[in-house]
């Protein structure tokens, strides 16, 4: 085991776990203000995907088709709010669980309908391909850096948004007390619309920059939403401070376990056994961390203060 | 309560002559629908005990199908075929994970609780993936269904129908007893309040951990009758859309009620079967359709019942 090789991979955690940060901070706000869970994000995401394939072809520009891409989820989003999830919102979790498994399989067939069911191939523009030498001897895919960079900026962003803006006051307040916030005349159905709208935008962009990395097809979306929740629920549901340490950490967990469980195993069982246990450990290893995090602490690492 | 009685009366009945009718249409895909249907209902029965009773919402009762279906699938691979001893560890080994699952998991509340078992049920199903052995995404083929020394016969469609058939009934008149029992009034009061629970002197953790554990139990004997159901054993047995599917029935027939799971579980299979033999997008129908049943039809097919809907 070389230390290159542990620097991509820790790399590749990290690339990981800014995707897993992006479509786990608007599940948590969504959770955090509007009290809803929603399985249909992960319909988000791959609608973002199918979105920016199908923008990229028709304008033939790839910046113009990510722009359209965004702006095409960020009005699925709210339409989906406005038409479905509105009278969810007073709801037990059950229902709200049961009524968007409902739409997940709406969506993954609706999907199905129009691109078909194999996976699409989501081309790059030639400037974002190509590798960069991070340091000598070690070279790494150009468009993962980008994605990892673009993950940070948006999650500086969110954090500005949230902390020093008049809607981030607005969102804080309608987390921590809807009623207050409404009596003192602000449009809190609007404000959460708004909010879910941006939470879709947010999942759609993880899906678009999923899209040249990992497969685009039906169902691309559930296969992120679980391990997005087993982040939600170690940082902490309804926080975005929680919801960074957690991707982060599930992200690099989860990867680094996947390259290096096998050979680590190898060293203390047989080959054979390593070779089984290996990858099924490895598939295993963040449902066992989110365990370990919810026996030691039920409310996960960054309990919101939210009422 | 005696129109319902009727009417609950007539569908045992109808269930009864199901094999019979077929054979008359010489339709004798029906018998394999309505079988499977039926094994989906013990399983959403042995949910309802611990989501409709016990307010706790599992969101992995597929696990227990999964470790259910893979022990009759594992004993039969290393040429096992004795019915009693596999179906025994399919319903110990399903306990004994509910009972890992549920100490952790019952602690927790609300969308944690949710979560959690989710998350266990996934670690099942990427374990079910990874085993090459048993064949791994495949799964493996089960040669040999289950031997009862001679007693039933499960290669004879009719015979392991009505034996499917008797269990539901069985585990039906089992939830109901144990609903009704001085157990399940804590389980009920405790998903009623469990602040009040406690002030007259129960710890509720306990009687909701051994309500887990029967409904896991329960719902690992519907895995093995899948397993020789299908004749196959794969992780898609533990597949979380699984779960929710075992949750729907739960729901759209009536939570905390004794006819329900088996109401619900007829209605989105049927209604899944009609769809699909109609459209193959039939997901797309199916979707909103579980929104607005969700969304406007609270009581469930049971509360359409005379008589109401609690408890019947």
């Amino acid at each position: 085991m070389n230390l290159i090789l542990v620097f991509e991979q820790l790399l590749n955690g990290l690339q990981f776990g800014v995707m897993l940060f992006l479509m786990a901070a608007g599940l948590t706000l969504v959770f955090g203000i509007m009290n809803l869970v929603n399985l249909a994000h992960g319909s988000l995401y791959m609608v973002g995907a199918y979105l920016t394939v199908a923008a990229v072809q028709w304008t033939g520009s790839y910046p113009l088709g990510v722009l359209l891409g965004l702006a095409g989820t960020l009005v699925v989003g709210m339409l989906l709010e406005v038409v479905a999830l509105r009278t969810l919102y007073e709801r037990d979790h059950l229902d709200q669980v049961l009524a968007t498994f409902g739409l997940i399989l709406f969506f993954n067939e609706l999907i199905a309908i129009l691109w078909g069911r194999t996976a699409l191939f989501m081309s790059l523009p030639s400037y974002l391909q190509g590798h960069v030498e991070i340091f000598p001897g070690s070279i790494y895919p150009l468009y993962r850096v980008v994605v990892i960079g673009v993950g940070l900026v948006v999650g500086a962003a969110l954090w500005y948004v949230v902390a020093k803006t008049r809607l981030g006051m607005l969102i804080r307040a309608g987390a921590s007390n809807r009623t207050m916030v409404a009596a003192l005349g602000i449009n809190i159905r609007l404000l959460y619309t708004v909010v879910f709208g941006f939470g879709a935008a947010l999942a759609g962009l993880a899906g678009l920059m999923a899209g040249p990395i990992y497969a685009v097809q039906p169902g691309m979306g559930e296969l992120i939403l679980i391990q997005v929740f087993v982040v939600i629920v170690i940082g902490g549901i309804g926080s975005i401070r929680g919801a960074l340490v957690g991707a982060l950490v599930v992200g690099v967990v989860d990867t680094l376990g996947r390259a290096f469980l096998k050979p680590l195993l190898g060293h203390f069982i047989s080959p054979p056994a390593a070779e089984a246990a290996g990858p099924a450990l490895a598939s295993m290893l963040i449902y066992l961390l989110m365990a370990l995090v919810l026996a030691v602490r039920p409310e996960g690492l960054f309990p919101a203060k939210s009422g | 309560m005696r129109a319902r009685a009727l009417i609950l009366a007539a569908c045992v009945l109808l269930l009864l002559a199901v094999p019979a009718l077929a054979t008359l249409l010489k339709q004798p895909y029906y018998i394999d629908l309505i079988r499977r249907v039926m094994i989906f209902a013990i399983a959403a029965v042995s949910l309802n005990l611990i989501l409709g009773y016990g307010g706790l919402v599992s969101f992995g009762h597929a696990a227990y199908l999964g470790v259910g279906g893979y022990s009759v699938g594992i004993l039969a691979f290393y040429g096992i075929h004795n019915g009693w001893l596999q179906w025994s560890v399919a319903i110990a080994a399903s306990a004994l994970v509910a009972l890992v699952i549920g100490a952790i998991s019952v602690r927790t509340r609300g969308i944690y609780f949710i979560m959690i078992t989710l998350a266990f049920t996934q670690m099942l199903y990427y374990l079910g993936i990874s085993v090459e052995e048993y064949g791994g995404d495949d799964g493996m083929r089960l040669k040999v269904k289950s031997q009862f020394s001679g007693l039933i016969d499960l290669g004879d469609p009719v015979a392991f129908y009505y034996l499917v058939f008797a269990l539901l009934l069985v585990c039906t008149y089992l939830t109901y007893r144990l609903v009704n029992s001085r157990f399940g009034l804590v389980i009920r009061a405790a998903k009623s309040n469990e602040a009040r629970t406690r002030a007259i002197g129960f710890s509720p953790y306990p009687y909701q951990l051994a309500a887990f554990v029967i409904s896991g139990a329960l719902c690992g004997l519907a895995g093995a009758l899948l397993a020789n159901h299908t004749g196959y054993v794969t992780p898609a047995y533990m597949d979380w859309t699984r779960s929710g599917e075992i949750m729907f029935m739960v729901i759209l027939g009536g939570m905390a009620t004794s006819p329900g799971p088996a109401l619900g579980a007829f209605a989105l299979l049927v209604a899944e079967d009609l769809l699909a033999g109609w459209t193959e997008h039939w997901q797309v129908i199916l979707g909103p359709l579980l929104v607005l049943s969700v969304l406007f039809f609270r009581r469930g097919l049971a509360g359409l019942l005379p008589g109401g809907g609690k408890d019947g």
